[in-house]
């Protein structure tokens, strides 16, 4: 590789570089400067995280470039799904600031961490290899094991990390073996040649393969039969942690499984389809039924985005030329409610700031901080797809696209996961607006309010400007060539 | 003003004026008595302004011509416009919103003592979306529109509703959302064959019959549920017995109109086949409505439940006008859904003078009141009648209509319709014996007053409304003509 091509293809990894360096640089910062530095660190990785979305916007070209031999795309689809996580991500980073002080675990690692997780979802949102792919959920899990154990002293914070690395490094494996047979099978770690092999010469090995990746990446993904994990990491974890799983790297990997399934096997749909339709399905029923007994608002939060992440499949299941722009709408806008949950979460504590967490104890939040009532209230019709608020629109977006890719039955297995969804987000609507409250809520922190009153801002600004977010991920869905 | 897009003004003012209740409210946290106190004035002027708008607004109207008019059109995203219009069909269910919201702020000026701010502005937001579904001429749009106005209502029944009210805001909710996203899938379809969500369009779209029988059956779930028609009516009993008075006149008075708008808007144009093919079930399903609801509402020993079966016993009728699809049924039933609009109101409004005074709304509990209450009596003997389809009364217009256009197509079941007529008269007639005759029995009922002058203000309008329409129904009947017509032209030009 000579050193033209090396700086062309640098050129196209500005945001993956603003986000190494500095990272590093906050590194560097945190060790000379000590822990009382935490905050300011904090504060500088949000600014970089925010370069980050604005320079992958930014550098997204008109026509998709493969980069460093082929082994990464950038495109709009990857574009439009890096400014998400960004922007959630920094939510996520500045929701977590007061939190970490309050309890005096903050230390400069926290934020860095989160940067390189971030470092590792821009690599998975244009991983057009396989190497890429391990590269870029290894880099992102990594990060995220130790930020869900990151309250170390809390015996439930050490579990969550400890389940999530141990499960983790089994679905990793599970991952990285599909890739093997799958080059094994096809002699290459290239999409494009692989969906060549796939085509030409299907072999049984390669489909082995394929369902290994397939399951890999669900585990990322938190779908059923792969979502045991879920429920525990998001209870244990400190919550901004949660916060930040139950956004960004979600997106990154839909957007990593859109990839495998349309860059890679795109021209074989009959392979993949029923995998992801049954997995659909399974985690919308999973998602919306068990949430029903939970009483800890993190666990339903948690089955919550299961059966989200199973209505993302659906969009994926329409197949590439139909699913693409619906899967980046109604992934985006899920992922800015599902921070400004946390964010609200976060916000309940009781007058010695101990988190509340019990759904009984949201009850009479409208009396207390009307606000924070209406914030949440905001948030749970989006979640809940209830127009005119945003989430409505991504997921009419998925039936559209359920209806072009003639996978009408998925859609209406939608219809009623939604309506038994609705039941658990109405009763936490109940809890808050109709029953007499029994404890004192002292509110939010600063940035957790900050963090809160923004996405819910943004969410509500979606509905007269969806116009916006549908173009960008029109022109994000089209990557396909 | 006079560019002012007037149908955009009457959706968008009470949003406005809910913002600045609530933004008030905001500013004098520390003294909560003024801020109710702004919240209420605010709420009147604020509809009552509406109420003038929309009055203009069909003041202008040409009802000679059945297409679109006032039309806006303002891209949105993707193939979604905000668009809208009004036609001979919607435009008069927008004054009647209009007309009820007044009189639903000043039956709750009293007995809402909690959370005053927050109740005049939800009602407030209901209004505009309320509106804004007889207005939306873009699929989707409707779509907002319809299912939004879940929101506010679900707070209403829970939060100021009676001692079941969870139950019944649950049980509302999810009804009418299981129904609303099957239409949300049929909605996807449609935009996605014919390309566009535009509902003139769509109405010109030719729709692949053998896909119309599923289309149908779609919007149908959430129509039919809406509407209500027997046998998925039941959450309406519940809800109308726990929501505040205020919540059941809206309820009646416009919330049950939108599923007979959304037949006549969407199943019968755009599905003219499939329409075809089930008229003969919603004509059974109508029967069974009018003949069985009025069994069971002659069976109830709570007012409200009374009048909330018998609600559903009138949709009956509407249904089966709707479906006769004949010029004179698709007349009558919307004539009916208006006169009933002012009738149903009107009882609720009866029930909630009384309930405010002795807080029970159990039949036996009463007896005897036109002794102390002359007055109420008399209003409420006015919509009984109104109620039974008395002629002189809006109701009479309604039932004939509808009748006399489902003779046209099925004789057995105009007959049976006709039976529901006297049915009606015996629940009706009933309750009022029980409540209004007979000597004072209950010693609470002792000294209680008659209607003070708010409440009268309240029934005028509604009184007059009612005769007007029974005396001159041709105000309705010629507004509507043109754009009935074009409907069932179009529907049988599919045929041909």
């Amino acid at each position: 590789m000579d050193i033209t091509t090396l700086s062309n293809d640098l050129k196209h990894m500005i945001p993956e570089l603003i986000l190494a360096l500095g990272a590093m640089s906050a590194v560097l910062a945190g060790a000379f400067m000590g822990a009382k530095s935490s905050k300011w660190i904090s504060y500088f990785c949000v600014l970089l995280l925010l370069a980050a979305g604005y320079a992958a916007v930014r550098c997204a070209p008109l026509e998709p470039v493969e980069i460093f031999r082929s082994s990464l795309i950038i495109d709009n689809f990857g574009g439009f799904a890096k400014l998400i996580i960004a922007l959630t991500s920094a939510a996520a980073v500045l929701l977590s600031i007061d939190y970490l002080t309050e309890r005096k675990i903050d230390k400069p690692e926290y934020p860095v961490l989160a940067v390189l997780a971030v470092l590792g979802m821009y690599i998975m949102a244009s991983a057009h290899d396989l190497i890429a792919i391990y590269m870029g959920v290894e880099l992102q899990s990594l990060a995220l094991y130790v930020l869900a154990s990151y309250a170390r002293d809390s015996a439930k914070s050490t579990e969550a990390g400890l389940k999530y690395f141990v499960l983790g490094a089994l679905s990793s494996g599970i991952l990285l073996y599909g890739a093997s047979l799958i080059y094994g099978f096809t002699g290459s770690v290239n999409f494009t040649n692989i969906g060549n092999s796939a085509l030409n010469n299907p072999s049984v090995g390669l489909t082995f393969g394929m369902v290994f990746v397939l399951s890999g990446l669900a585990f990322k993904m938190s779908v059923a039969p792969f979502h045991m994990w879920t429920p525990d990491v998001y209870e244990g974890s400190p919550t901004p942690s949660t916060a930040f799983f139950a956004a960004a790297p979600k997106m990154a990997a839909a957007i990593l499984l859109a990839r495998f399934c349309f860059d890679a096997f795109g021209d074989v749909p009959n392979l993949w389809k029923d995998i992801i339709a049954i997995m659909a399905v399974l985690s919308m029923f999973v998602g919306a039924i068990f949430a029903l007994q939970q009483t800890n608002v993190k666990r339903l939060f948690a089955y919550s985005s299961i059966a989200n992440m199973g209505y993302a499949l659906v969009a994926i299941a329409a197949g590439r030329e139909h699913g693409a722009t619906a899967l980046l709408l109604f992934v985006s806008i899920y992922a800015i409610s599902s921070v400004g949950l946390f964010g609200v979460l976060l916000s309940m504590r009781d007058n010695e700031g101990k988190a509340l967490e019990k759904l009984s104890d949201f009850s009479g939040l409208s009396k207390q901080r009307p606000m924070l009532a209406l914030a949440l209230t905001v948030l749970l019709f989006s979640i809940a797809g209830i127009p005119p608020l945003a989430g409505f629109f991504g997921k009419f977006e998925v039936f559209i696209a359920a209806v072009n890719g003639q996978v009408v039955p998925l859609a209406l297995v939608l219809v009623i996961a939604s309506v038994i969804s609705a039941f658990y987000y109405l009763r936490i609507i109940k809890i808050v607006w109709f029953d007499e409250a029994k404890k004192s809520i002292a509110g939010g922190l600063a940035t957790t309010r900050f963090s809160v009153a923004g996405t819910t801002l943004v969410l509500a600004a979606l509905t007269p400007f969806i116009g916006l977010l549908y173009a960008a991920a029109k022109l994000g869905g089209n990557f396909i060539k | 003003m006079a560019n002012l897009p007037i149908l955009s003004s009457i959706i968008w003012l009470p949003v406005i004026g809910a913002v600045a209740i609530l933004a008030f409210a905001g500013f004098n946290k520390n003294n909560p008595e003024r801020a109710a106190g702004f919240a209420k004035i605010q709420a009147l002027i604020v509809t009552v302004l509406t109420l003038l708008l929309s009055i203009k607004m069909v003041l202008d109207f040409d009802v000679s011509n059945p297409a679109m008019q006032f039309q806006e059109n303002i891209p949105w995203y993707g193939m979604v416009h905000y668009a809208l219009g009004v036609d001979g069909i919607s435009y008069l269910f927008v004054l009647l919103t209009a007309f009820l919201m007044p009189l639903c702020i000043i039956a709750s000026w009293k007995s809402i003592d909690k959370r005053v701010v927050e109740y005049f502005a939800a009602f407030l937001l209901l209004e505009s979306l309320m509106i804004g579904v007889f207005c939306a001429t873009d699929l989707v749009l409707f779509y907002v529109y319809f299912e939004a106005g879940l929101i506010p209502m679900y707070l209403i029944i829970g939060i100021w509703g009676g001692k079941n009210r969870v139950y019944a805001a649950y049980k509302f909710f999810l009804y009418t959302l299981l129904g609303s996203l099957f239409m949300l899938v049929a909605v996807a379809y449609m935009a996605v064959t014919a390309k566009t969500t535009f509902i003139p369009d769509l109405h010109k779209f030719a729709f692949d019959p053998a896909i119309q029988n599923l289309l149908w059956l779609a919007f149908f779930a959430s129509f039919a549920v809406k509407m209500p028609m027997w046998p998925v009516h039941t959450w309406l009993p519940d809800a109308h017995v726990e929501a505040p008075t205020a919540g059941s006149v809206i309820l009646a008075g416009v919330l049950l109109k939108m599923g007979g708008y959304g037949f006549l808007r969407i199943s019968v144009p755009m599905l003219p086949f499939a329409s075809n093919y089930f008229a003969p079930l919603v004509f059974v399903l109508s029967i069974i409505a009018i003949i069985y609801t009025s069994l069971v509402a002659f069976r109830q020993t709570d007012i409200k439940k009374l009048i909330a079966y018998s609600s559903v016993a009138h949709m009956g009728f509407v249904t089966m006008g709707i479906f006769a699809l004949n010029a004179t049924g698709v007349q009558g039933a919307v004539f009916q859904m208006l006169s009933h609009g002012i009738i149903s109101s009107a009882l609720f409004l009866c029930v909630g003078v009384i309930y405010d005074r002795m807080h029970s709304r159990e039949i036996a509990f009463y007896g005897g009141l036109v002794n102390r209450m002359p007055f109420y009596a008399a209003v409420f003997m006015l919509f009984t009648l109104g109620n039974v389809g008395l002629p002189g009364t809006s109701g009479f217009i309604g039932e004939v209509l509808t009748m006399q256009g489902a003779f046209l197509v099925d004789r057995i079941t105009a007959i049976f319709a006709a039976s529901g007529v006297i049915l009606s008269a015996v629940y009706m007639l009933t309750l009022y014996r029980k409540v209004m005759f007979g000597p004072i029995s209950n010693p609470k009922l002792a000294d209680i007053s008659d209607m003070s002058l708010r409440e009268i203000a309240i029934f005028m309008p509604l009184v007059i409304g009612a005769l007007i329409l029974g005396f001159m129904p041709s105000l309705v009947l010629d507004g509507t003509n043109s754009a009935a017509l074009n409907l069932v032209n179009q529907f049988h030009a599919a045929f041909r």
